[in-house]
């Protein structure tokens, strides 16, 4: 990431950083859309890898090391195995299926199609041609070691910390729920 | 780099989430496209904390924590939803309809 680093404070390095945006961006949107269109389940689990990486890439660009392998750890790690499981528990058909979707197609890409429309032109109106500046990351914490990931940690057990302890509980009871819900009696 | 880029990217990717949620008919599908939605979102939280500090990036954690908590009670739910229907697609819930 120094070379990222680098490239914020001279903006030299912005093409390879853009290059590798335009290619992660193309690949993320085609995986997402293979993930909602594809007939075979266990192909639409594979796919979602390849978002969520991605988007940990992304992170990456973002210069936010710590949340990038927070995401690889939880959600390639564990999220995919326990949608593999659902899957195999629920005894779907692990080939190809034509019995995945509703009739509501043209509904649905109907509210797609306007909600981006909407979206993006709010988008492209507010925040234009703002670059990023990577401003609010500079000057937290110690120099020349990770001071951003450094002053996250500051963040979250200092101002943050009554919201991180009640995620915790939350992480406890849904714990618990999960195991009432799924258990034989 | 602009902040636009990301930030529409995640636009793309939250549109992407919500067709998957309103076409998707089997149970666990529809988990995964609400993922979709929770990863743009996240995407928008850390482009943003790039203009204006840390906070992003902790809200992103604890959407993915709350994130993983979903997907736990969420499959609890399909799961016992097969076991007391033999299916479970989504359209045949239908028992709260008069």
């Amino acid at each position: 990431m120094s070379l990222l680093a680098a490239a914020s404070a001279t903006t030299t390095f912005d093409v390879p950083a853009n290059v590798v945006f335009a290619v992660l961006a193309v690949g993320m949107v085609t995986a997402a859309i293979r993930v909602v269109t594809t007939k075979n389940i266990v192909h639409a689990a594979l796919w979602l890898v390849v978002v969520l990486g991605g988007n940990g890439i992304v992170y990456l660009l973002l210069q936010a090391e710590f949340v990038a392998m927070t995401q690889f750890l939880v959600y390639l790690g564990a999220i995919i195995v326990l949608f593999l499981f659902g899957i195999m528990l629920t005894r779907a058909p692990l080939g190809r299926s034509d019995d995945l979707d509703n009739n509501q197609r043209p509904l649905g890409v109907l509210v797609g199609v306007v909600l981006l429309a909407v979206v993006g032109f709010s988008l492209a109106r507010q925040w234009g041609r703002d670059t990023l500046s990577f401003a609010a990351y500079q000057g937290g914490g110690a120099a020349g070691g990770n001071g951003r990931t450094q002053a996250l940690a500051n963040s979250i057990f200092g101002e943050y910390l009554i919201p991180f302890e009640v995620v915790s509980v939350l992480l406890l009871a849904a714990l618990i729920g999960a195991i009432v819900l799924a258990r034989r009696d | 780099m602009l902040l636009n880029q990301f930030l529409l990217l995640a636009a793309v990717l939250f549109c992407v989430g919500v067709y998957g949620v309103i076409v998707r008919k089997n149970g666990v599908l529809v988990l995964m496209s609400v993922e979709l939605i929770l990863n743009a979102v996240n995407i928008n939280l850390i482009a943003f904390s790039t203009l204006w500090g840390l906070a992003g990036q902790v809200f992103a954690l604890f959407v993915i924590a709350v994130a993983a908590a979903e997907v736990g009670v969420g499959l609890a739910i399909v799961i016992l939803i097969y076991r007391n229907k033999r299916s479970i697609d989504i359209d045949e819930l239908d028992e709260l309809k008069g």
